[in-house]
Order: structure tokens, then sequence, then C-alpha cells
């Protein structure tokens, strides 16, 4: 029997929602480099896990691909220098994330030269060992660039003996981002060798690239690219309907395989592991010419942006300088978005800068956001429950959050939600259901804590409490001992003869 | 630039519940003109108090709860249950009927509950299950349909009927009034009659009653476009016919002296309007696909039972109105699987 492995065929998933598509729009012309901004505000934390020690202070000069902080355990990742120049500070500057908040990041004021530390590429990656190639990624600063920012070392390392297939997703589903179509159209051959050695790190024998049925010139190239390389045997090229979310993570793989990433368990429990094809791409740089990730394809687009299009961008680089160099706003925006408009982040000012995951900038008017409309009570019409990929009950989860109601709503899988935004986007009542399910989540994160808190206070306080108790005791043993001493004098009177006694011998010696 | 803050979808909203309230009520226009044409104006008089009593309710009520009318009215819930309360109604109906039946719809069902989404029970069934309890001698007088009466009641003849609850020299009660096809059925299967008997006199068409078919067919179409325009789901409109055939069917092929055909089932009485607008109401009803496919079966069943059984000639309102209570404990069993558990 031949075993059918994930790609074979493509599969349903349950809910989503077919969307209409602009990408067009930002793909009329080739990736381009913007000019060299003045400044580069490099966030020392940019994917999921800590930040590194740091590695320069002010004043400091630094030549591209230098590490700015240090790499850790898979969990810490460094962040490199993305072009040559003196580091002028290190601030709290705006972020994406936390929305309308601040993180720490070295500013960096680039010198134009461009002037690179040597790079250390791994010489014949086909045999070096997969311990070798994680590492390698790992001090490359690679996190994954799809937009959840995991560690691609952690997401690499480990020991699993089923894992057959590396799935690299280009399917983005959501509109109007096109970073990744583009980069697959411009760089196809990287892309597939990125995923070599992506699979030949993660222990995997052959590569899944999943596209969406609607890029044909992305399909065509990937073919062509397959054949240049000979590997036609190790990589296959699938495209999975342009549904939404059918680019997430654990939809994709339900497309592709059939299965369902158990809720408590990994990808790599049904021998697949995905990544993002703009990582694989940068391990393919990483391994092959020993450049660490210092830049990323970013869709600059959307109806209040003057001449949309995909810019190849150094890590740092305000978002302002990226519209500027788009031509500027075209409407009055009303909301900046990195991200989709299904899942993205509304960001509160242009000053935020790139960062490893930032896939696009959407600047919507008026018209595509509309002005918020007035939530009505739920009509209980099950929209919500007919589009939800996750099959949860976004109308129960959405009740019992209203009632903070919080266990229930756990006990309904509240933490199983992906926060696609489908159920959101077709209620007819207009309720922001995914703020809900965000605030549960993080009310059920902090409960989590408070308990913990409150189990290790108890713990302290019954310590302190028997501490208490014990020494009272002791106290308590030691006054009587005294008050019996009191009570039969004689014996007092022997113990003080028997200190002098003692003394004296003290003396003698 | 200064840009706003505001949680993911950022699309304005597909659709809204105003929107869908004015798509159903869109879809029910062509049974609604089929109606005016067997059965004469009465109906448009019926929607016109029902809907003026609905809304006034609605108002005092939002008023009285200190909520917003303006937002709350444009919603067009109230409207939609005046306008699926009034075609339940008999045609000439006493006026008062149709506020007694919205005082029950609207200020017991809906804003006693707390208002659009927290009712339990669908409101328009509540009225007429009210009105039917209280008044059925008015509620039992039906017109004949036009190809069998004397002459349908002109616009003031109607007016005056409803009003005054008088009919005009011209006509009188006797030779206006006739029993539904539902009614005269029963009746018949009561009194020994044999099915094929009964369904030969005049008020039977080709299918179900004489008139009544066409409407249905009519709700039939509308509902069509609801499932075209995506406001209401296949589940319960197929679940309750399907239900109904696959029940009367046998009965019907092993005793069609004694059973109505699916078809009689299907084409007499308020099961259309049922399978399409009032067992698809969100709020009342289950909102789980496979919740839906139950709820829609009970219904046709219990209304089979309430029909052959029952005291009333038609269950679906009864039907409804049972299911309704069923509808949370059917959503928590069918319950779907979450991803990856
Ligand atoms: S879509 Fe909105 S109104 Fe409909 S059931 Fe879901 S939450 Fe309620
Ligand atoms: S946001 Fe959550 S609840 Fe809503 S559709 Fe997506 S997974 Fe389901």
């Amino acid at each position: 029997m031949v075993e059918a492995l994930p790609g074979d065929r493509i599969h349903a998933f349950p809910g989503g929602l077919k969307l209409r598509h602009h990408k067009a729009v930002a793909c009329e012309h080739p990736v381009k480099r913007p000019a060299l901004p003045d400044r580069l505000y490099i966030q020392i934390l940019q994917h999921q896990g800590e930040s590194g020690e740091l590695l320069v202070t002010d004043g400091d000069r630094v030549r591209a691909g230098q590490a700015l902080t240090s790499a850790g355990d898979d969990f810490i990742v460094p962040e490199h220098a993305p072009t040559s120049g003196t580091i002028e500070t290190i601030t709290d500057h705006p972020a994406a994330f936390p929305p309308g908040g601040t993180q720490r990041a070295i500013v960096l004021v680039p010198d134009g030269r461009d002037e690179w530390v040597e790079c250390r590429p791994v010489a014949d990656w086909h045999n070096a060992s997969p311990g070798t190639l994680i590492d390698h990624l790992h001090q490359s600063g690679l996190a994954g660039m799809g937009g959840a920012m995991f560690p691609t070392a952690a997401k690499l390392r480990g020991d699993w003996p089923q894992l057959r297939t590396v799935i690299l997703n280009g399917a983005e589903c959501e509109p109007w981002i096109a970073c990744d179509e583009m980069l697959m159209r411009e760089r196809a051959q990287d892309v597939i060798e990125g995923g070599l050695i992506l699979a030949r790190a993660a222990g995997a024998e052959r590569v899944v690239i999943a596209i969406e049925d609607r890029m044909g010139v992305v399909d065509d190239r990937l073919r062509a690219a397959r054949q240049a390389l000979g590997a036609e045997d190790s990589v296959r090229i699938r495209k999975v309907f342009t549904v939404y979310p059918e680019g997430g993570e654990r939809q994709l793989i339900q497309a592709l395989t059939g299965r369902e990433v158990p809720h408590d368990g990994l990808p790599q429990d049904l021998g697949v592991v995905v990544h993002n094809v703009a990582t694989a791409a940068a391990a393919r740089d990483a391994v092959l010419e020993g450049r660490p990730l210092i830049e990323r394809i970013v869709t600059v687009t959307g109806p209040g942006i003057a001449q949309p299009r995909n810019f190849l961008t150094l890590i740092g680089t305000p978002f302002s300088h990226l519209v500027d160099s788009a031509g500027g706003y075209a409407e009055p925006v009303s909301r900046l978005i990195l991200g989709g408009p299904m899942s993205g982040t509304a960001l509160a000012s242009d000053a935020i800068p790139v960062t490893k995951g930032s896939n696009c900038i959407l600047a919507l008017t008026e018209r595509e956001t509309a002005p918020t409309q007035p939530t009505m009570p739920c009509i209980n019409c099950g929209e919500c429950v007919r589009v939800c990929p996750a099959r949860l009950l976004p109308q129960t989860l959405f009740r019992l959050i209203e009632a903070e109601n919080l266990d229930a709503a756990a006990d309904y899988d509240l933490s199983d939600c992906i926060e696609c935004g489908c159920c959101a986007a077709v209620c007819p009542s207009h309720i922001p259901l995914v703020d809900y399910y965000r605030h549960g989540k993080d009310e059920l994160v902090r409960r989590r804590l408070d308990r913990r808190r409150a189990a290790l206070a108890k713990r302290r306080y019954e310590a302190r409490e028997e501490r208490l108790a014990r020494q009272k005791a002791e106290r308590q043993a030691r006054r009587k001992a005294r008050e019996e001493k009191l009570k039969r004098p004689e014996k007092a009177q022997d113990e003080i003869q028997a200190a002098i006694e003692r003394a004296k011998q003290n003396k003698k010696t | 630039m200064k840009f706003e803050l505001a949680g993911a979808p950022h699309q304005p909203p597909a659709a809204s519940v105003g929107g869908v309230m004015r798509q159903v009520l869109y879809a029910l226009v062509p049974a609604v003109a089929a109606h005016v044409w067997f059965f004469g104006y009465g109906i448009l008089f019926q929607i016109a108090l029902a809907v003026g009593f609905a809304v006034a309710f609605e108002a005092i009520m939002l008023k009285l709860r200190d909520r917003p009318i303006g937002l709350f009215l444009s919603d067009w819930s109230a409207v939609v249950t005046g306008v699926l309360f009034a075609l339940c109604m008999p045609p000439l109906a006493p006026w008062w009927i149709a506020a007694v039946g919205m005082l029950f719809a609207i200020v017991i069902a809906k804003q006693l509950y707390g208002g659009l989404g927290y009712n339990l029970f669908n409101p328009a069934m509540v009225g007429f299950a009210a009105v039917i309890i209280a008044f059925p001698l008015e509620l039992s007088q039906w017109l004949l349909p036009r190809s069998l009466s004397p002459g349908l009641p002109g616009l003031l003849e109607t007016a005056q009927a409803v009003f005054t609850g008088r009919l005009p020299a011209t006509l009188d009660w006797d030779s206006v009034t006739g029993a539904t096809p539902l009614d005269q059925l029963r009746t018949g299967v009561r009194e020994n009659l044999l099915v094929t008997e009964v369904r030969s006199a005049p008020i039977f068409g080709d299918f179900g009653g004489r008139g009544w078919e066409w409407i249905a067919n009519f709700y039939a179409l509308g509902g069509i476009y609801l499932l075209w325009k995506r406001v209401i789901s296949w589940h319960v409109p197929v679940a309750v016919i399907a239900t109904t055939v696959m029940i009367s069917m046998p009965l019907w092929l092993f005793g069609p002296d004694t059973n109505p055909s699916p078809a009689q089932h299907i084409f007499s009485g308020a099961l259309v309007l049922a399978a399409f607008f009032i067992a698809t109401d969100p709020v009342s009803g289950c909102s789980t696909s496979k919740g839906k496919l139950v709820f829609g079966a009970g219904v046709a069943i219990l209304t089979l039972v309430i029909r052959r059984w029952g005291g009333y000639p038609d269950g679906v309102a009864f039907a409804v109105l049972l299911m309704n209570m069923g509808a949370p404990l059917i959503d928590r069993l069918t319950r779907p699987r979450t991803y990856g558990h």
C-alpha cells in the first residue's frame, strides 16, 4: 500500500469565507528597494520568546550583518544590523505589539556605505547535520516571517521520528497582502532551496509548497525552478482553494492532510511542520550566503496609498518611510493596519518600524472600514457558527464572556479560537466578537496566573504560619523550662555552679 | 498622522439585523399578493393592524425599558412579527384580535424577556397561540377562495367587517365564511368519511387547498429567495418538509382512505410558511447545523401529531412553540466537535 502523504489530496476545512482579493494592485511592479531611511529602529524583541543581551551601546559603529543582541536558547533569537552605521541610542519606541504601546529598540543611523561583516555560509549543507543547520539558522536570527514570529530553530529542533514533510505556506489568504506571492514570483528557486534546507534541518524527506489556486504565475515559476534544481521527487507544489483562513497553519494542515492538529499537540504529531515561504528564502540566504535575516518584503497597499507596491525593506525601517516611498497617503486614512483586514492589527502611528514578521501595511479609508455601526443584541442567527473554521459556537462564547462566565467559556473551548475574525465579519448584529474572545483569553490567562500566584502565596503563608507556630511552641517550651527551674531553685543553683566550674576550666586552658 | 485603533476584522459588516429582516419582508410579497388575489383585501388590513400594533407596543415598551427606540425600531423585527402574525389570521378577523395578539407577541413574549435576541419563544407564534386559545370562534371564520365565493368583500366592506364586526347587507357571514381545507379534512375524518371523499369537496385543489396551494407555492418561492440571499440556511426548511413527507408518505400509502397525502399536508395550512419563515426564526430556534435539522424535524413531527390528534386543525404554531422550548437543549446537544478535540 502506498502511504498517503500530506498534499497528495486537497481536503476541505469547515467554515471560512470567500473574500474579494485586492492583491493585484500591489503586484504590478517588481519588488523594489526603497531609499535608505535616516534611521532604523531595530526592536530588540521581534519574536515569540525573549530578547538576547544587548551587544552594542550608544555611539558604537556597526557593520551590516553584525549581531546587535546575543543568541540564547532557541527562544532567544539574535538581531543583526541591517546596514552599517552608528548606534545613536537605545530607547523605547512605538511598536505594533502591544497595540498603542512601545518596545525597546536600537536606533541605528546608517552611513550609506553598507559595509558587511564577513559572511559565513554553511559549507556543503547537504551533508551538514540537522543540529549544525538549526544552530546556524538560529544564529542568523531566523523567526517565522508569516506574522506569528515563532523562532525557527525552536520549530525545527526536536526528535520527531514521524516527521516526513515540511510544508511551505505560500497561501496568504488575507486580501491585499502580496509579499509572499511576489517573493515566490521573483525568487522561486530560492524558496525551493530554502525548503530543502529546512527539510534537512527537520529531518524530513519532502517539501510541499502550498499556494493559492489563483496564483497562476507562481505555479509556473515554482515548477520551472523545481525542474532547474532537479528536485521533482522531493518537492510538491499544491494549489489550495482561496478561502480565508486557508493560510492559517491549522487550516492549511487540515487542507493538506485532512487531519486536525490535536488541541494539546503540535503539527509535528501529524508528521508535518509548517514554515512560511519567506522564512524558507531567508533560510537559504543564511545557509548558502551566510547572510542573517536583515530584510524582508513588505506590501504597502490599500486605497489610502498613492502607489501601492512591494518593497524589499531593511528591518527597522519606519512604516512612514515606506508609505512615503509608495507616494504617500492618497486619501485621508482612517485606519492603518499591520497585516490584513481580517486579522491585522490597527496601528496607532506610522512611526512603528518593520520587524521580521511585518508582512503588509494596509491603509484603509473610511469607505472600507465604515463608521462603526451600533452593536445590536445577538439574534442567534448562527452565521458565526457557520463560518467558524475551529468549529466553535462563537455566539455562545460571546454570551458567556459577556456574562463573565469564563469557566464555562473555557469549557466551550475559548482557547481554541484562532482569532481569524470570520465570525465578526458576518455578524449582522455587528458585535465585535473577536475583541470579546481576546479579552476572555487574556482574562483566563490572568486567572491562571492569579491562581498560581495565589497558590504560591498560600504556600508562603502556610510556611510562615508553621514557622510562627513552631517559634511560639519553642518559646513556650523555653519559658516552661525556665519556670520549672525557678520552681526548683536548688536545680538552678546546680546549674550556676556548673557554669562557674566551666568558666574556671576555660580560664585554665 | 493619527489613526483609529479598533479590533479586527477591519471591514464593513456584511449584513445588518435590519437588512436581514427587510429581506424576509420582501420574500413575503409574492405570497401576500397571491393571498389578496384568492381571498381579497382582508390580509392587507390584518397586516396593517398587526404591524401598527406591533410597532406601537414595541415603542412603548422600549420607552418604558429605557432603550434606544429608534435603533431598535429600525431593526424591523417588530414589523416581521406583525406580518407573520397577520398571515395566520382569517382575513376578516376583527381589529382587536391583532391588538391582543401583538400584546402577547411584543409586550410579553419579546420585551418582557429582554427584547430582540432574548426572547425564548417566537413572538408571532405566541401571539397566534394566545388569540386562538382566547377567541376560537373569531379565528375560525375564513373566507372561501375567489373561485368558490359568491363574491369577495371589497375594500369598504372589508374595512367595515374588520372594524365593526358587521358585514354589509349584500354579504352575510354564512355565505362568506368557510372552513379551511385542514378543518374540513379533520371534521371529515372524524365523521368517518374517507379522505378521498373529503377531498372531492370543491375547497380542495390539485394537491392542497384551493388557493392555499398557490399561496404555499409563493411562500416557497420567497423561501428560495431567502436561501439564495443566504438569509436562511437550507437546514430548517429541508428538515420540515422532508420529515413531513417521510412520516406522511408511508401512512398515506398504507391507508390512503384515512390519511391525507404528503402533498395535502404540505400545501394546506401553514406548513410551508413555517418551514421557511417561522421555524427559521433565528432567535428562538437552533443555531448549529445539526440543531437546525433536529429543530425542523421536530416542528414537522409535532405539526402532524397535532393535526391528527390535537384540538386545532393546524398545529404549526404550537409545534414551533414546543420546539422553541427545546432549542437551547438541542443546541447544547448538537454542539460540533471543536477543531483538534
Ligand atoms: S453572527 Fe452575531 S448575531 Fe448571529 S449568532 Fe453569531 S453573534 Fe449572534
Ligand atoms: S475568531 Fe474564533 S470564534 Fe470567530 S470564527 Fe475565528 S476561530 Fe471561530
